[in-house]
């Protein structure tokens, strides 16, 4: 094999050859070499969060009419590492009574399950990390384990709005892995294999055009799982302090703040291996780097719709965000996944065109249907608008008088 | 190679654990946490012995897929029942739901 | 080979150790951790046996679901057992010594079984298991009927649940 084709493996022997030149024999070489390999994914991924963190902040900025960080280095470049170098300084504040061992664990889990799911991901055709048949099913067992990690943090915090605030956000993460894992199996039904790569592949047409509706529900529910605006109940950074992280301070605390954002790219990563054709584009299969470039370009693509949902919607109230994953989210979900097995079913035997023309158009009408009822169900209460106008208009008038007065 | 003895005296030992867990503890959920060890050791079991006599057929898989879904619906029935009698009661003790008894 | 079983024998040892702490320490919390670590270990096991499948259903259900209920539970009902009192009722003595005879009884039972010291068939695991597992489920003549019965349990379980965990307002306004 040479380089251009399959670059993993061929730097992978070349440094068990450099290594056991020196003297050890081939599977000990083999072995450190692996070991190498099993820490360079999370590193990279771990120095990928300074590049994520500026362009947040930078977009974020943008979104609200003001240009962001541009002070510490060009374009605000360096301000991600003075952010990194001031956390690691700070002094780490442990409370009284907390509980020594699952206090310090917390951290670890919530950026652990995340890196965890960085090894499925498949970057291009012979560079990814591990190809096993149950990718997709993996990435939802790494997830809870983050979501473990966060419940640990507001019960060990001997803090009662951390436990208060660590219920609410398990709550809502064990909640949204419903309709996420229903919309997630639609993907791997049109694939016929739950393999990240086998999924990649199986899209000519990409997922995102057979399977609409799924994919907006499984974007839905991903900036839920990862507690991004309008989700963000779990930090509520005008509410209740600062949630289930409030009694952590220092690399701990930057440990949770890394792993939030280093999530959120995560669920785009996945997000566009499954449902936008991963790898895939012209000149991809004989040029992996290339197919790594589209991924690329994708995964920035969806994170910045991502980024550009949290700098524009409110937060959602813990009841809504309940009301809203077990009245709407889980029975389109439900229906959108049966409707997809029958349709696969069904129409086996027509063509490619057609069956997808079926597909979208099942999508559409579960959609319409969901629409219609959702909207009756989710009626706004309150005061009606023109009540409200007559009481502001009245209101105003007697300010007004009143200043006359005076 | 790991011989099949290992796995079954794993599982016995595990199994153990748990009964043990479940006769002597007060607290209601520890015993609910000594019956899912037992539980988890009936699965190793299963799946060891599918892995070491018979890898192509799947009745050690559907058994084993069935211990776990009995499981979570065992915990989640027996939670809700733990949580509505500390509410009636004030509670967790097992021995102070005795009003059965003799 | 080694590695398998230095693997192995690791893993046991974890799975054992937090299986004892399980039952013995006095915070229940504790006991909910260290039940997650056994959970975990036993799905390592899984892996190490090529059940890759089981070993995340394992994390999915297990660690992400039930341990997360059961911290739940404990933290709902905190009230009750403040942890200090006695922990073991009056009967532990008699469990102890009776699951080291059931230990003691169940392995030697098990090792003078002439396959116990059977060795991995090769080739190595059937590389369509899952499908296997999906036809297998799915067939008339499979285990459809199982496979329904438990999807039924699940809905029973879910609406018991609901229905016992639920404050009963409705029901003190009638009395």
């Amino acid at each position: 094999m040479n380089f251009l084709s399959d670059p993993v493996t061929f730097i992978g022997n070349w440094l068990t050859g450099l290594v056991a030149g020196l003297g050890m024999p081939k599977e000990t070489a083999a072995a450190w070499v692996t070991g190498v390999a099993v820490g360079i994914l999370p590193l990279l991924a771990m120095l990928w969060v300074l590049v994520l963190i500026w362009y947040e902040r930078k977009v974020i900025g943008r979104l609200q009419d003001r240009p962001g960080p541009n002070r510490v280095g060009p374009f605000g470049l360096i301000q991600p590492v003075a952010d990194m170098l001031k956390i690691f300084i700070k002094e780490h504040i442990l409370p009284t009574g907390v509980d020594r061992l699952p206090y310090n664990l917390a951290p670890i889990l919530a950026v652990g399950g995340v890196l965890g799911m960085w090894v499925v991901v498949p970057f291009s055709a012979t560079v990814h990390g591990v190809d096993i048949n149950v990718g997709a099913l993996y990435i939802i067992a790494v997830g809870a384990i983050g979501t473990l990690g966060i419940i640990f943090a507001g019960y060990s915090s001997n803090n009662k709005y951390a436990l208060l605030a660590a219920f609410r956000v398990v709550a809502q993460l064990i909640s949204y892995e419903i309709p996420m894992v229903l919309a997630l199996l639609v993907p791997v039904l049109l694939a016929r294999s739950m393999g990240m790569n086998s999924i990649v592949q199986a899209q000519p047409v990409w997922f995102i055009v057979v399977a609409p509706l799924a994919a907006l529900l499984f974007f839905i529910s991903s900036i839920a799982e990862v507690g991004r605006s309008p989700f963000d109940l779990a930090e509520a950074e005008s509410e209740i302090v600062a949630g289930f992280n409030t009694e952590y301070s220092g690399l701990k605390f930057g440990m949770f703040y890394v792993g939030e954002f280093l999530h959120a790219f995560t669920n785009s990563l996945i997000f566009t291996a499954l449902f936008l054709g991963g790898w895939q584009g012209p000149g991809a299969e004989q040029f992996p780097i290339l197919g790594f470039i589209y991924f690329f370009l994708k995964t920035v693509v969806v994170h910045f719709l991502g980024i550009a949902i949290r700098g524009s919607m409110p937060r959602f109230r813990i009841d809504q965000v309940m009301q809203l994953n077990w009245k709407l989210f889980t029975p389109i979900a439900l229906a959108a996944f049966s409707v997809a097995a029958v349709v696969e079913k069904l129409a086996a035997g027509l063509g490619d065109a057609m069956r997808i023309g079926i597909h979208v158009l099942v999508n559409l009408v579960i959609l319409v249907i969901a629409v219609l009822i959702g909207s009756r169900v989710f009626k706004a209460r309150g005061v009606r608008l023109d009540a409200l106008a007559e009481r502001n208009r009245a209101a105003v008038k007697f300010a007004m008088e009143k200043s006359h007065d005076s | 190679m790991i011989p099949l003895s290992w796995y079954l005296i794993l599982s016995a030992a595990l199994v153990c654990i748990g009964v043990f867990g479940v006769i002597s503890r007060r607290n209601a959920i520890a015993m609910l946490l000594g019956v899912e060890l037992i539980l988890n050791a009936v699965n190793i079991n299963l799946l060891a012995f599918w892995r070491y006599k018979d890898v192509s057929s799947v009745t050690g898989q559907v058994f084993t897929i069935m211990v776990i879904t009995a499981a979570a619906a065992e915990v989640a029935v027996g939670l809700a029942i733990f949580i509505a009698v500390y509410r009636n009661r004030r509670s967790i003790v097992a021995e102070d739901v005795a009003e059965l008894k003799g | 080979m080694i590695l398998d079983q230095v693997i192995f024998l690791v893993t046991a040892v974890v799975v054992l150790a937090a299986a004892v702490l399980v039952v013995s320490v006095p915070k229940m919390i504790h006991a909910a951790l260290w039940l997650i670590l056994a959970l975990a270990g036993v799905a390592v096991l899984f892996v190490l046996l090529q059940a890759g499948f089981f070993a995340v259903v394992q994390v999915i259900v297990y660690i992400g679901a039930i341990a997360v209920l059961v911290i739940f539970a404990v933290m709902l009902t905190r009230k009750a057992m403040v942890d200090d009192g006695p922990q073991l009722n009056r009967y532990s003595v008699m469990a102890g010594a009776v699951s080291l005879m059931m230990f003691a009884a169940l392995s030697g039972m098990l090792l003078s079984w002439d396959g116990a010291n059977a060795l991995p068939a090769n080739p190595a695991v059937h590389p369509d298991t899952i499908v296997n597992l999906g036809e297998s489920l799915t067939n008339p003549q499979g285990f459809l009927l199982p496979f329904e019965v438990a999807s039924i349990l699940l809905l029973a379980a879910l609406v018991g649940a609901i229905f016992i965990g639920r404050e009963q307002r409705a029901g003190r306004e009638e009395e």
